[in-house]
């Protein structure tokens, strides 16, 4: 096992000519490892044919626990535990459950949801990006091409294909793993 | 490719690039601190710690040293707080409900807008904690924690106790909301960096690399927050109005508080976010990216939540005379004659009056007439908020006990310490973090940016 990575690197300043290009790119059979933007370009994880994300169902999952965690801690706390008149209400008025149900449903939701964000695109304050170009964060758009993965085609053939879809630069690059 | 109707007018003038922006942005993040901003800096440190004495005084002798009393036992404290929470409401507004309707110019202010409801929102929390006293013997029992620290549960009847739960939600969702949003920033800033400013902007920026699949996760992300959040805005003030509807003081028991109160905070919030965005973008040279379009746009919200607030005065007060309750009746009559005219009055003029002289393209275009109404409409909603609290209050059920209450220095510092971190912080804020969201505005550039002449 080498432990760097040979990577040819597309540098594209305009994201429609990005666009088009990725489907050209993989339209001539070379695999894109992944892009690099400085800005959300619309339409291009799907193609990159990337997966819908799922993370919407985790923030339903989480905002039910949220809702059935208020719930049962209302109902249980002056239900249960420790039934108390107050204003001669009922032990457990429903209505009066809601605001507290509601703020802790959307809680849990947006915590959940950015939690298991961070974790699954693996960001944390001491990780140690290896940015392929300092320009990503600035201007520049960059597909990057693992040259390992594409064994069948030669490096010649994915610089003209990169240079004829609009690539205003193709440069290598060798990333230690 | 993002497709703008030639009708619009561009979003970003002065024909900049998205390299540009980078640079426009960053430049404030890696200079020096400018004169100004030292001295503004400096003011508003000086308002902080002179405020810091009377919150030091009010925690050392007690809240007896506020101009509290046995009729008026609530008055700067939760006007004070409200005023702010209502501050509060403009930038998860910004960001949120005007992402979910698709509406660009929210880039250019959201960052700064949601700072600001930040800093609103730590100042609204001051009062409440100070009002208990001594907070370090009670500030945990408003949480739902088991009997053994005290004897019962919380009350999750109260109102007061769905505040903690508002409160608290909104800010900690704001921030995470604002935070993420700037994930991607700095690391921009990460990127030109070097030496001790690398690593703590590499730290801040979580290892962010623009990745497409982390940014299709990311704008999910952002999408389902706005959804989580736009309902989290309208609940706050809504549940902060329910501190004064569910109970029986008459000026206080109507149901028209809520949505009359989510108004006006959208108003005050709208009004405080131009106060700081003028200031900003004339300090740090924005005007390409804060544009008269963008004033013109927030001070359209300014007359439609103004007028919002108006006709609710006018019902509240109709309804007041149509219930026929002589206590009701006489509550609304008490505020525009009694001894608490002014503030009624104030409170009309700035708050009903002045925001119709928006309708005149040429007041909602020019900076300096938008920057005095900015201050004028934050000055009659804190006026609102004292007459709804003090002048239901100070004549009550029983003439015998009826009172004024007049604030103490002590009310007063306590008001300016709130500035004081208010304008600390956002200042810390605008100097070391982008004032501006360069990824979000970057998007656009292509589609919404003005050409440059050929």
């Amino acid at each position: 096992m080498s432990d760097s990575r040979n990577f040819v690197l597309g540098v594209f300043d305009d994201e429609d000519v990005l666009l088009k290009a990725v489907r050209t790119v993989r339209g001539a059979g070379v695999k894109i490892d992944e892009v690099y933007s400085p800005f959300p370009v619309h339409g291009l994880d799907e193609e990159l044919g990337y997966k819908r994300s799922r993370l919407p169902i985790a923030a339903f999952m989480f905002g039910a626990l949220g809702t059935s965690l208020a719930l049962t801690m209302q109902y249980w706390m002056l239900g249960v535990d420790w039934p108390m008149i107050i204003g001669g209400k009922d032990f457990t008025p429903l209505p009066d459950f809601v605001p507290v149900t509601f703020e802790l449903t959307v809680l849990l939701a947006a915590f959940g949801m950015v939690g298991t964000f961070l974790v699954s695109s693996d960001l944390k304050p001491w990780k140690n990006p290896k940015m392929l170009d300092l320009r990503i964060t600035d201007d520049k758009h960059v597909m990057a091409i693992d040259l390992g993965k594409n064994k069948s085609i030669d490096a010649k053939t994915i610089n003209s294909v990169l240079r004829n879809s609009g690539a205003i630069e193709v440069n290598d690059k060798e990333v230690e793993d | 490719m993002q497709v703008t109707s030639s009708v619009r007018k561009p979003l970003i003038t002065g024909g900049k690039t998205v390299h540009d922006v980078t640079e426009d942005i960053c430049r404030q993040v890696e200079g020096k601190p400018s004169k100004s901003w030292l001295l503004a800096f400096g003011a508003a440190a000086t308002a902080f710690v002179i405020g810091f004495v009377a919150v030091a005084y009010t925690l050392w002798e007690g809240i007896g040293m506020w101009g509290l009393n046995k009729t008026v036992g609530w008055a700067w404290d939760i006007t004070n707080f409200v005023w702010w929470v209502g501050i509060g409401h403009a930038g998860t507004l910004i960001s949120a409900v005007l992402l979910l309707f698709r509406q660009k110019w929210r880039m250019a202010i959201n960052r700064a807008a949601e700072a600001m409801t930040i800093f609103a929102v730590i100042c609204a929390a001051m009062f409440p904690v100070l009002h208990m006293g001594r907070p370090w013997l009670g500030a945990y029992w408003a949480l739902p924690l088991p009997n053994t620290f005290g004897s019962l549960w919380v009350n999750f009847n109260s109102p007061l106790l769905w505040d903690v739960f508002a409160i608290s939600t909104y800010f900690s969702v704001s921030l995470v909301f604002w935070y993420l949003g700037l994930v991607p920033d700095f690391a921009t800033i990460r990127d030109r960096a070097t030496g001790i400013r690398k690593t703590i902007y590499g730290a801040l920026s979580l290892g962010w690399d623009g990745a497409a699949r982390t940014w299709g996760r990311y704008e999910s992300v952002s999408l389902i927050l706005a959804g989580l959040a736009t309902p989290l805005v309208l609940s706050v003030h809504t549940i902060v109005s329910f501190d004064f509807a569910t109970s029986v003081i008459p000026g206080w028991h109507t149901t028209i508080f809520p949505p009359y109160f989510v108004a006006g905070a959208i108003f005050s919030g709208f009004a405080m976010v131009l106060t700081l965005m003028l200031v900003t973008r004339k300090v740090f040279k924005l005007e390409d990216y804060i544009t008269i379009e963008h004033i013109e746009l927030m001070n359209i919200v300014i007359i439609v939540t103004g007028s919002i607030v108006g006709i609710a005065y006018i019902t509240e007060f109709f309804i007041s005379w149509y219930s026929g309750v002589p206590a009701e009746q006489y509550a609304f009559f008490n505020r525009m004659q009694g001894p608490y005219w002014w503030a009624y009055w104030s409170m009309m003029t700035c708050n009903v009056i002045s925001p119709q002289l928006f309708w005149s393209k040429k007041i909602r275009t020019n900076i300096a007439a938008t920057f005095i109404i900015s201050i004028v409409v934050n000055i009659g909603m804190w006026f609102e908020r004292f007459v709804i609290i003090v002048t239901s209050l100070h004549r009550d059920y029983l003439p015998s006990s009826w009172a004024m209450f007049y604030p103490t220095l002590t009310d007063m510092g306590i008001y300016l310490f709130t500035f004081g971190l208010f304008f600390t912080a956002f200042l810390l804020f605008a100097k070391f973090f982008p004032v501006i969201n360069m990824a979000e505005v970057k998007s656009i550039v292509k589609s919404s940016s003005e050409k440059k002449a050929a």
